[in-house]
């Protein structure tokens, strides 16, 4: 692959409602962000691609809503329905066509403006599912009891990951709820469908973010940091939840099969330094580092009560806090790359890794992972 | 003079979206809504190639790529591969919290099928338990038709 780097990012702080800004201010705001941290102008772009979803948006041609918050005025925009993750993909393939130097991609959402329960029903199918009132909660707590079932793991060892997650959520000030709680506030925690309770669940979240992508020519010219996109997978799996074993990631481990053949990467827990995932979910941290291959099927929730995916484990699991600790729908999975981008550049401060050099950032669409997008990224 | 940004009354503007929308079924799933509603009948659509049976049924096989014709009746009886108990409230759910659903995959089928679980105590649900549809009275061509899976009583 021609050589893309990522030379800059921007994103707000995330918040359970920003009252006060409309979508574009959001994304107006990470993109003057993204500008500086690059120190290029609008000028310097080509192109722009934006992450949003219609119906979490209220309206259709959701991207337009955003325009020209993106400096897209006279430029080409085009529109991503699903996962920043995805978006950011779109972005690198326009730049490998050979049209584009620099594309700026964004993703914004605010989950606080609708019922989230009313617009992940709209997910699934119409005439089989939807009437069964199905959302994004209770689908995945059939995933998840699915998948402790067949593998023996626990409750606590998913409480486990929300206690790391929302720990080090306390060093990322673009975090929406950072603090200290133990493996008991969990399992006490409110029910919402067995077996997830209120603080295995990702937060309803407010956030835009934006990253700038661009070739060698463009590196060169522009940036002083620029992180290099080393590998990128996608997978899909089917969509009905039936047609699936959901105990496993089948696409994920596809994806990232693709992603480290990209990069070069034999053993993933030994030559990747962070990991960025897309842990809507407690379970699904656990199921994800199975799909990563950052362990076997199943070893999941060991992996984690061994150590390994702590700040100072072998291989860090969302030094971020996740979306555990902030989830803006769409937009999450930018922000993975975002904060893989920070880990490399050694830039991600009281949340940085000693030394990261290859971080991985992770995202998901559809329902109960159906889709897996890998990013490698590295100096 | 002082800046407006710090006196400016947030104001939000509260709508809804709401169209009302049809959906053709196609004939597959038009055969599969009517022998439902006219027969109290489940019905899978086989896969010439890979010998899997769709529920709900469907025309095209995603692994295979292959048209599918064949129907084969199934359940309504199955077994339970997942549940769930929801404790908390939702307009778009068909009941009041507590409920539960399932993923019910029904005999002769190959794909688990999304329902609602009921005529049990939430206590005894068991991942591997056997159950069976139990089918409204007056049914209108809906996946509803079915109203729950309900254990298989010895």
């Amino acid at each position: 692959m021609e050589k893309i780097a990522i030379i800059g990012i921007g994103m707000t702080k995330q918040e359970r409602r920003k009252e006060t800004e409309t979508f574009s201010d959001m994304v107006f705001e990470a993109v003057t962000k993204a500008l500086n941290d690059a120190e290029i102008t609008i000028q310097d772009i080509d192109n722009i691609v934006t992450g949003c979803n219609d119906f979490w948006d209220g309206r259709t041609i959701s991207s337009m809503a955003v325009g020209d918050a993106s400096g897209a005025w006279d430029k080409n925009i085009s529109c991503v329905e699903g996962d920043g993750t995805f978006v950011a993909l779109y972005g690198l393939t326009r730049i490998l066509s050979g049209s584009y130097r620099t594309t700026l991609v964004t993703a914004h959402s605010k989950g606080s403006e609708s019922i989230s329960s009313l617009i992940t029903n709209a997910m699934f199918d119409p005439i089989y599912t939807r009437p069964l009132g199905l959302d994004a909660i209770t689908s995945s707590a059939l995933q998840a009891r699915r998948y402790m079932d067949r593998y023996g793991v626990t409750e606590e060892q998913c409480a486990k990951v929300s206690v790391k997650n929302h720990k080090n959520a306390k060093n990322n000030p673009f975090a929406q709820l950072s603090m200290d709680i133990s493996v008991d506030d969990v399992l006490k925690s409110r029910i919402l469908a067995s077996p997830i309770k209120l603080l295995d669940a990702s937060p309803i979240s407010d956030g835009a973010c934006a990253i700038i992508l661009a070739n060698e020519k463009a590196v060169r010219r522009f940036s002083k940091h620029p992180v290099w996109i080393k590998g990128v997978g996608c997978c899909a799996d089917a969509y009905h939840l039936g047609d699936r074993d959901l105990s496993e990631s089948k696409s994920l481990e596809k994806a990232a099969k693709t992603a480290y053949q990209m990069a070069g990467i034999s053993s993933p827990i030994k030559e990747i330094d962070v990991a960025e995932l897309y842990d809507a979910f407690t379970y699904q941290e656990l199921m994800w580092t199975e799909g990563l291959g950052f362990c076997n099927k199943g070893d999941g929730g060991k992996l984690l009560e061994k150590g390994e995916t702590e700040m100072d484990g072998s291989i860090p699991v969302n030094p971020s806090g996740g979306c555990l600790s902030a989830h803006a729908v769409t937009t999450a999975g930018l922000i993975r790359i975002a904060e893989a981008t920070l880990q490399v550049r050694g830039d991600a401060g009281k949340r940085q890794i000693p030394g990261a050099e290859t971080a991985l950032a992770h995202g998901i669409n559809g329902p109960c992972g159906q889709s897996h997008c890998v990013w490698i990224v590295g100096k | 003079m002082k800046n407006w940004l710090e006196t400016v009354e947030s104001f939000v503007y509260e709508s809804r979206i709401k169209v009302p929308y049809t959906w053709s079924v196609g004939e597959v799933g038009s055969r599969f809504l009517i022998e439902l509603r006219d027969h109290k009948k489940i019905y899978g659509t086989r896969c010439p190639k890979c010998n899997r049976v769709y529920l709900p049924p469907k025309k095209t096989c995603g692994q295979c790529f292959s048209n599918l014709h064949e129907w084969v009746e199934v359940g309504p009886q199955g077994t339970l591969i997942t549940y769930t108990l929801v404790h908390y409230e939702s307009s778009v759910m068909p009941m009041k919290p507590p409920f539960a659903y399932g993923i019910i995959l029904l005999d002769k089928a190959s794909t688990g099928l999304v329902h609602l679980l009921d005529e049990v105590k939430f206590e005894d649900i068991k991942t591997g338990m056997k159950v069976e549809a139990v089918f409204k009275d007056e049914r209108t061509g809906d996946i509803m038709d079915i109203r729950y899976f309900r254990p298989i009583r010895q």
